[in-house]
C-alpha cells in the first residue's frame, strides 16, 4: 500500500502528468482481477466472432445420420452433436454472438435514451424535471420480468422487439444517475463561465457536461451488460426471449429441461451455462474494477 | 410524518395508473380481438358483431380503460376464461407459493447477506473478506435457471434427496399440519436456495459498501478514541447507521424477488404467480396478464412506499416536511 502511493507521488511530480483518462486506465491496470476478467472477455468475444467462421460446420447443417447426431464430444465434434446432428461448439459461439450481440445493442440504447432524457432532466429542471422523473418511476415500478414477458407476447419475439423492450425498461437507472451528477455539476463556476460566455443550451450540455458524466456512464454500461446478458439468457430459457432455431446461450440450456439431457447428456447445457456464468462474472468484476478506477476515493 | 406519509400515497397515484394505462395500451396492440379467441367457428357475422357489441368492445379503448379502473376499484379484475374463474380467485390460488417461496429467500438473505457483509467489511482485505467477495461476485453472476438445472441434476435426479418437481407429494395422503409443513419446506428447499443466492450476494455487497463508508466517519473515530470496545463501536455505532441504506433495497427487493420467482418457479415446477403467467402469456390469456401486472405494480409501489416511510423512521437526518 504504502509502496504504491509513494509511485503515486512520484508519477504526480512526473512533467509528462497523465490526462484524465490516463490517470483512470494507470490505475484500472494495477486491478489484477479486473485486467484478468478484461483478458478472459477479449477471448470470448474473439472466439464468438472467429469460430462461426472458420468451422467446417454451418450453424445450421443439421445431419440425421445416427453415427453423427447425439454424440458426445469427439476430436470431430468438441462439444459433441446434438439431436438433429449440428455441431454444438460452433453454436456455442454463433449463440454468443446473439447474446453478446443483444446486450451491446440494449446497453447502448438504453444509454443513449437515459442520458438524454437524465441530462434534459438535470439541466432544465422544474417542469421538465418533474415529468421525466415520474415517467422514470412509472418504468422501474413495473414487475420487469413479467412485463418484458407480456410485451414479448403481444409484438412477438423477434430479436429487435427484444432489444426494444429491454432498452425501454432499464433507461430510468442510468438516467437519474446522470441526472444526479448534472445537478450537482450544473451549480459549479464553470457553468456560470458558459452562461456568461452566451454559450448555447445544447452545447452547454453536450460539450460542459455530460464528457464530466461521461465516466459514470462507462461503469454503469460495464455493468449493464452483466445484467442484459442475465435478462435476455432468462428470457431465451423460458422461450419468450432469441427463439430457435436461431440460438442463444439462453435457449440453448433449454435442452435441459428434458430429464435425459439432464442426467446423462452435459454437452447440451452446461457449455452455454458456463459461458453466461464466466461472461456475466467478468463484466461485473471489470465493472466494479472501473469504478474504483474512476474514483479512488470510492475504493473500497 | 403523516403528512409525508399522505403526499407519498398521493404521488404513488398517478404512476400507479399511468403503469396501468401503459399496460392497457400494450395489450390493445395484442393480435386478435377476445371474440376471435372464444368464438364458436360456426357464427355468423352478424352474430360475432352482437357478441362484440355486447362485450362493449366497439367502444374506444380509453373508454374501456376507464371502465377497467371502475370496475378494479370494486375489486373486479375480468374473468379468466381458461380457469373458468375471475382473475382475482385465479391470483388467489396462485399467489401463495410465490409469496412463500420469496419471503423465505428474503429470510436467507438478510440473515445470511447482511452479517456477513459486516464481517467482510470489518475485516476488510483479509482471507475472509476476499472468499466472501469471490462469493458474492458468483452469487450476482451465475444465472438463477443455471444454477437451479444444476441443483436439480446433482440433488434430485443423480442423488434423489429433493424432489423434482411441484409443491407437494401427491402421494402423500395425511391430514397432519405438520407432515404437510414439512412436504412443503421439503419441496421449496432448492427453490429457495436459487433464489436466495443472488439476493444473498447483493445484501452481502450492499452491506459491506455501506458498512465501508460508515467506518470511515469522524463519529466512528470519535467512538474509538472515547475508549470503547471494537465490538461497541461496530454494532452499536456502525452498523445502526450502515443498515439504513438497505432498508431502501428492502423497498426494490420486492420487484426483484417476483421477478426471479418466474425462472425459479418454472424449472421446479412450483404452481405460483410467475409459473402461471409465463402460461398466461403464452396461451394469450389476457385478462390474466393484466390482472398479475397490476397486482404486481402494486406491491413494488407499496414496497418502495413502505420502505420510503422505514428510510424516514429510521434516519432522523431525513426531513419529511
Amino acid at each position: 500500500m504504502a509502496n504504491n502511493e509513494i509511485n503515486d507521488t512520484k508519477r504526480k511530480n512526473n512533467k509528462s502528468a497523465q490526462s484524465y483518462w490516463g490517470e483512470v486506465l494507470y490505475r484500472l491496470r494495477k486491478n489484477r482481477m479486473a485486467m484478468i476478467c478484461l483478458f478472459i472477455l477479449t477471448i470470448i468475444i474473439a472466439l464468438c466472432i472467429i469460430v462461426p467462421w472458420v468451422s467446417p460446420y454451418g450453424i445450421e447443417t443439421t445431419n440425421m445420420d445416427d453415427a453423427v447426431r447425439d454424440q458426445r464430444p469427439s476430436e470431430k465434434h468438441w462439444l459433441g452433436t446434438d439431436k438433429i446432428g449440428r455441431d454444438l461448439f460452433t453454436r456455442l459461439f454463433y449463440a454468443g454472438r446473439i447474446s453478446l450481440g443483444v446486450a451491446i445493442a440494449v446497453v447502448f440504447l438504453e444509454c443513449l435514451i437515459g442520458v438524454i432524457l437524465g441530462s434534459l432532466a438535470g439541466f432544465y429542471g422544474g417542469m421538465v424535471d418533474v415529468i421525466i422523473m415520474r415517467f422514470a418511476e412509472i418504468f422501474l415500478s413495473f414487475p420487469f420480468m413479467i412485463i418484458t414477458i407480456t410485451i414479448s407476447a403481444v409484438f412477438g419475439n423477434s430479436i429487435s422487439t427484444l432489444i426494444f423492450v429491454l432498452a425501454i425498461l432499464s433507461w430510468p437507472s442510468i438516467a437519474r444517475i446522470v441526472r444526479g451528477q448534472i445537478l450537482t455539476l450544473r451549480e459549479m463556476e464553470y457553468m456560470e463561465a458558459c452562461e456568461a460566455l452566451g454559450i448555447s443550451d445544447m452545447r452547454r450540455i453536450f460539450k460542459h457536461l455530460l464528457p464530466n458524466v461521461l465516466a459514470y456512464v462507462i461503469v454503469y454500461a460495464t455493468l449493464g451488460m452483466a445484467s442484459v446478458i442475465l435478462t435476455e439468457t432468462s428470457l431465451s430459457f423460458l422461450g419468450l426471449g432469441v427463439s430457435p432455431p436461431t440460438p442463444s446461450w439462453g435457449n440453448m440450456i433449454q435442452e435441459a429441461r428434458n430429464t435425459l439431457i439432464i442426467q446423462q447428456k452435459w454437452w447440451y447445457w452446461i457449455p452455454p451455462g458456463i459461458c453466461i456464468f464466466i461472461s456475466v462474472m467478468c463484466f461485473n468484476i471489470l465493472g466494479d474494477g472501473l469504478r474504483d478506477a474512476i474514483d479512488p476515493k470510492m475504493k473500497r | 410524518m403523516k403528512n409525508y406519509i399522505i403526499r407519498r400515497i398521493l404521488q404513488m397515484i398517478p404512476v400507479f395508473i399511468g403503469i396501468l394505462f401503459i399496460l392497457f395500451f400494450i395489450l390493445e396492440q395484442a393480435p386478435g380481438t377476445p371474440v376471435s379467441n372464444m368464438m364458436d367457428p360456426k357464427m355468423t357475422p352478424e352474430q360475432k358483431a352482437e357478441l362484440a357489441e355486447k362485450l362493449g368492445l366497439n367502444t374506444p379503448w380509453y373508454e374501456r380503460f376507464v371502465n377497467w379502473i371502475g370496475e378494479a376499484m370494486k375489486g373486479n379484475l375480468g374473468y379468466s376464461i381458461k380457469h373458468k374463474k375471475p382473475v382475482l380467485e385465479v391470483i388467489g390460488d396462485y399467489i401463495g407459493p410465490t409469496l412463500l417461496l420469496s419471503l423465505v429467500s428474503l429470510g436467507i438473505s438478510v440473515l445470511i447477506g447482511i452479517p456477513a457483509g459486516v464481517i467482510s467489511a470489518t475485516k476488510q482485505y483479509s482471507l475472509i473478506d476476499n472468499f466472501l467477495t469471490i462469493f458474492s461476485f458468483i452469487g450476482i453472476s451465475i444465472p438463477a435457471f443455471f444454477f437451479g438445472l444444476l441443483l436439480l441434476k446433482n440433488f434430485a435426479v443423480d442423488i434423489q434427496i429433493f424432489p423434482l418437481f411441484g409443491l407437494r407429494d401427491p402421494l402423500l395422503n395425511s391430514d397432519n399440519m405438520f407432515v404437510l409443513a414439512k412436504d412443503i419446506a421439503w419441496h421449496l428447499f432448492l427453490p429457495s436456495i436459487v433464489l436466495g443466492l443472488q439476493s444473498t450476494a447483493s445484501f452481502m455487497r450492499y452491506t459491506r459498501s455501506s458498512m465501508l463508508e460508515v467506518i470511515k466517519q469522524d463519529y466512528i473515530r470519535t467512538a474509538r478514541a472515547k475508549g470503547l470496545k471494537e465490538k461497541t463501536v461496530i454494532y452499536r455505532h456502525a452498523f445502526r447507521n450502515a443498515v439504513i441504506p438497505i432498508i431502501t433495497l428492502l423497498g426494490f427487493w420486492i420487484p426483484l424477488l417476483l421477478s426471479g420467482a418466474v425462472t425459479t418457479e418454472t424449472i421446479f415446477g412450483l404452481p405460483g404467480l410467475g409459473k402461471i403467467s409465463v402460461e398466461a402469456t403464452l396461451t394469450r390469456n389476457y385478462p390474466l396478464i393484466l390482472g398479475i401486472n397490476s397486482i404486481l405494480a402494486m406491491l413494488t409501489l407499496i414496497g418502495a412506499l413502505v420502505a420510503d416511510i422505514l428510510y424516514a423512521i429510521a434516519d432522523p437526518r431525513i426531513r419529511y416536511d
